[in-house]
């Protein structure tokens, strides 16, 4: 097949509407019978709801009042479990639950409504952090507060500790971390028992919404319908907290009869939507003196807030890349996602690698420094390669050569010249610089079994003047789903780029192609896209209307001709596995993902040791990605993602007070300005996956992960300083270098 | 409370063309445009006047419309991201946008644009300091930055900014 379009940056297919402000977002629709809806939440963590009180001063008769006897169907948000109500009805698990919704066409009186709401709550103990949840002293679900555990055991690794000259522990810690959108979320519905229920909104995955409204309507899959907007931006923050406002907006829906639109503001969307899961990671590590690992022993323990939602899954990725992509005979991994009292984490970008990640790479420079070699030679005697086996006992078939992608990040990045420099420059300048890397993996597609069970399909179908419309629920939400998807379709046909376009996301209208998650968009329904055009040009051979290698004037012709005669012109494809992919839910082991994609990152810091400040100097970021369909892209994602990365190792601070985020605005949770971000120069290396379209390889979340322990392995370099938890704010290395002072003295 | 506060009628001269409105006058610039006069290309972020993505052009000069009350804006020039370009004819600054993948989910797009056009305003060949001081009130979560940089360079070497919206 003929590579026009793939290989190459086309132009993006909804950029300009982008560039002119035309795009329209959720909060852009309007219609003239519209009124708005808010939430009124809970304030304490845990307890007992007593009643609800409706304050004096307000027209109460004008709005609509929706709480959990209103549902007609069931007070649930379903995900995996069905344990999250949507409306608390009787016990407050969070301190963000959602308890009353209000409507009126008045936006400023809405707000003084909503204020003047009481929920008068008895209170209830409540459990705040993972070590509190851990000690089970105080039940916040289930029977022992997990959420869901995993053991994954190769080798035996009790008896190899006898055979490791040094052993090396440490615990690590991540934060949570805010998704931060620039658009917040929002919503807009119309309801009713005839008609069904229509949401328009901000979201990422629209069956996952569709699936949510089912059961708390209890209406059937064709009564329900789900159509995205223009989407500013998820980043894992829109897979499954749009299902809670659109169920909260399509209950105002239902009652008033009107189409009900709920927008969040900043402060609401960053205290009670989902964040990064905050994790606790333990390493116990032994290895030979020539710094062969022996045996790694990996206790993990994330935190899933109040409610099950995706930590189950979170915590599986977490945990399949706790051990990095490093052979080592022997190795026991324990996880755990444990309940607190804070609104559920959820999906973010990397989902639970980022957290794993980070503790193995910043615990290898231990171990490195513990056997007296440099983290590069140490990495480079572990490395896996061709044939061997990851933690889960999954053969690698593919070439990985990590030594070569680590030789030339270190190239560009002047790795070797960088660090003598420093180390002569350092003693005695106020502001130390350092360097460091880390090397890492990222499972491209869903976990396991999961991308069988999602069973994803994907139509194209043409019209009578020959262009062809790609329909799938997978959405465009900044990473260029559109563009990439009319790349590989005209390339499959033969026809220009111009001549595709990608159907608006409406359950409706398209067929499940699975989630805007999990990197698998362009390689999992990528591939699905390529097929459906193919089959379509092949009902066009078939018919005798088309010889194979066709031009583009006998593609058109060929369609009017087949329209006219027989009628509608689709194709569909399904996703099927690659061959020869095992895995056991039972004992966790086995193929984890079709491929991953491999990487080296460096970055360079600043310390400046008089006001604690690290900064990001420079930044390489090397990464095997199998073919890259639209270089533009591809290098975007992975500036985006380490830019992400760079603010969850240095910046974004989530405050908690008792289960609630207390800087919840933009001016106290600070993410990275332009004038924060270093030069991130990004190089791929190219070794196509033979069941990717072209090659492809999943990339979205692989730059999520290597930042953060690269950046703290540089602050090590810079200062002496082992920090073990992101983020590195200037208060945390205040005291991490007062503590070295102190030791010193 | 908001019943009590009369409306009161204020009229701006918007991309060009003289629009009014009846609003509060504490009601902020950014729903009068967004709202009243449904131009819902400026965008709003955060509401506090840290993103940026509310940027447009009052008499001359960038301002976060979510900051600006409505009585301040009577009788003021407004340019916004909807006269940016004319017609089908993109501005420097957006062709360049489109061409270096400046825009990914396009929220702080419009924003952004104002606020690099307005740096090119001052700066006609801003050095990479520049440039980054020039857009640090203007947030993006998509980008990390590196396609707006490049987007602008490439907007100034192109090197056409001459549309009033772009001054
Ligand atoms: S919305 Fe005005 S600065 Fe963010
Ligand atoms: S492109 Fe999405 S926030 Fe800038």
């Amino acid at each position: 097949m003929e590579e026009k379009y793939i290989g190459h940056s086309v132009e993006r297919k909804e950029g300009r509407e982008k560039v002119t402000g035309r795009a329209r977002y959720v909060d852009d629709l309007a219609f003239p019978d519209m009124v708005h809806g808010v939430t009124v939440r809970s304030s304490v963590a845990r307890g007992r709801i007593l009643g609800i009180r409706y304050g004096d001063g307000i027209p109460w008769n004008e709005f609509t009042i929706v709480t959990a006897k209103d549902i007609p169907g069931a007070n649930e948000i379903a995900l995996i479990l069905h344990d999250q109500p949507c409306l608390a009805s009787e016990f407050i698990n969070h301190p963000e639950e959602p308890v009353v919704l209000l409507a009126h066409p008045d936006k400023y009186l809405l707000e003084e409504a909503r204020r003047a709401v009481r929920i008068d709550v008895e209170a209830m103990p409540a459990v705040f952090t993972i070590e509190d949840s851990l000690a089970k002293g105080t039940i916040v679900w289930g029977e022992d507060n997990v959420l869901k555990a995993y053991h994954v055991d190769k080798g035996d690794v009790d008896s190899a500790w006898a055979a490791a000259d040094v052993i090396v522990e440490g615990e690590y810690r991540t934060g949570a971390q805010e998704q931060l959108y620039i658009e917040n979320q929002g919503m807009i519905a119309v309801a009713n028992p005839t008609d069904g229920v229509t949401v328009w909104g901000s979201l990422q995955c629209p069956y996952y919404v569709h699936k949510a409204l089912m059961p708390l309507f209890g209406l059937p899959a064709e009564k329900i319908r789900v159509i995205q907007a223009e989407t500013g931006g998820g980043f894992g923050g829109k897979e499954e907290y749009p299902s809670m406002i659109a169920a909260h907006a399509a209950l105002l829906a239902w009652k008033s009869g009107k189409r009900v639109k709920i927008v969040y503001d900043r402060a609401e969307d960053m205290v009670a939507t989902t964040k990064r899961h905050p994790s606790r990671t333990r390493h116990r590590t032994g290895v030979t003196r020539d710094g062969k690992l022996v045996a790694m022993d990996i206790d993990l323990a994330i935190d899933g807030g109040a409610y099950a939602t995706l930590s189950a899954v979170v915590l599986s990725r977490a945990t399949i890349h706790s051990a990095g992509p490093y052979v080592c005979p022997n190795v026991r991994i324990r996880s755990q996602a444990v309940a607190t009292n804070a609104p559920p984490h959820g999906a973010f970008r990397g989902f639970g690698a980022p957290q794993s990640v980070f503790a193995i790479e910043r615990h290898l420079d231990q171990v490195a420094r513990a056997v007296n070699l440099t983290p590069e030679e140490l990495r480079r005697r572990n490395f896996l390669r061709k044939d061997q086996t990851t933690a889960t006992g999954q053969i690698i078939h593919e070439d990985v050569n990590f030594s070569g992608l680590l030789d030339r990040a270190f190239k560009e990045s002047d790795y070797h010249a960088k660090r003598a420099r420093f180390e002569k420059e350092n003693p005695g300048a106020t502001v130390k610089r350092g360097i460091g890397f880390s090397s890492f993996m990222h499972g491209a597609g869903f976990t396991g079994s999961g991308e069988v069970y999602l069973a994803s399909v994907v139509e194209v179908e043409a019209t009578a003047e020959g262009c062809v419309r790609v329909l799938a629920a997978s959405t465009e939400i900044g990473q260029g789903a559109n563009t990439i998807f009319s790349q590989i379709a005209a390339d499959a046909l033969g026809i220009s780029y111009d001549r595709i376009d990608v159907a608006q996301p409406d359950t409706g209208a398209v067929p499940n192609s699975g989630p805007t998650v999990a990197s698998r968009t362009s390689m999992v329904v990528g591939n699905l896209v390529e097929k459906a055009a193919l089959n379509l040009k092949n009902t066009l051979v078939e018919s005798g209307l088309l010889c194979d290698a066709c031009t583009e004037d006998e593609f058109v012709r060929a369609c009017k001709r087949y329209i006219e005669t027989r009628g509608t012109l689709r194709a569909r494809a399904k996703y099927e596995p690659p061959p020869g992919l095992h895995w056991d839910d039972t004992t966790y082991s086995g193929d984890a993902y079709g491929t991953y994609a491999w990487a080296v990152y460096v970055a360079e810091v600043a310390v400046d040791t008089v006001t604690y400040e690290a900064r990001v100097s420079d930044f390489v970021a090397v990464q095997e990605i199998g073919k890259v369909i639209h270089p533009v892209l591809a290098a975007g994602q992975i500036e985006g993602g380490v830019a992400q990365a760079i603010g969850m190792s240095l910046y974004e601070n989530v405050v908690w007070r008792e289960g609630r985020m207390a800087n919840g605005q933009m001016t106290n949770y600070i993410m990275p300005t332009a004038a924060d971000i270093p030069p991130i120069r990004v190089f791929f290396e190219e070794q196509p996956y033979p069941f990717g379209p072209h090659g492809a390889k999943g990339i979205g979340e692989l730059p999520m992960d290597g930042p953060a322990p690269a950046i703290l392995n540089a602050i090590e370099n810079a200062t002496g300083i082992s920090l073990r938890e992101i983020p590195a704010t200037p208060e945390v290395l205040m005291e991490a270098m007062a503590e070295k002072a102190g030791a010193l003295v | 409370m908001s019943e009590t506060v009369e409306k009161i009628e204020i009229a701006c001269l918007v991309n060009g063309e003289w629009r009014s409105a009846r609003v509060y006058p504490l009601a902020r610039l950014l729903d009068v445009i967004r709202g009243e006069m449904r131009l819902t290309g400026t965008k709003e972020g955060c509401g506090e006047g840290e993103c940026g993505a509310c940027a447009l052009l009052m008499n001359g000069a960038i301002v976060n419309s979510c900051l600006v009350p409505a009585a301040e804006a009577d009788g003021a020039e407004i340019h916004t991201i909807e006269g940016v370009a004319s017609g089908d004819q993109l501005s420097a600054v957006q062709s360049a946008f489109l061409e270096c993948g400046g825009a990914q989910c396009g929220i702080c797009t419009p924003g952004m644009v104002i606020a690099a056009a307005a740096l090119l305003a001052r700066h006609p060949h801003p050095g990479d300091a520049e440039i980054r001081e020039g857009l640090a009130g203007n947030l993006c979560r998509c980008t990390g930055y590196q396609k707006i940089f490049t987007s602008v360079v490439r907007a100034c070497e192109s090197g056409r900014e001459k549309s009033p919206g772009n001054r």
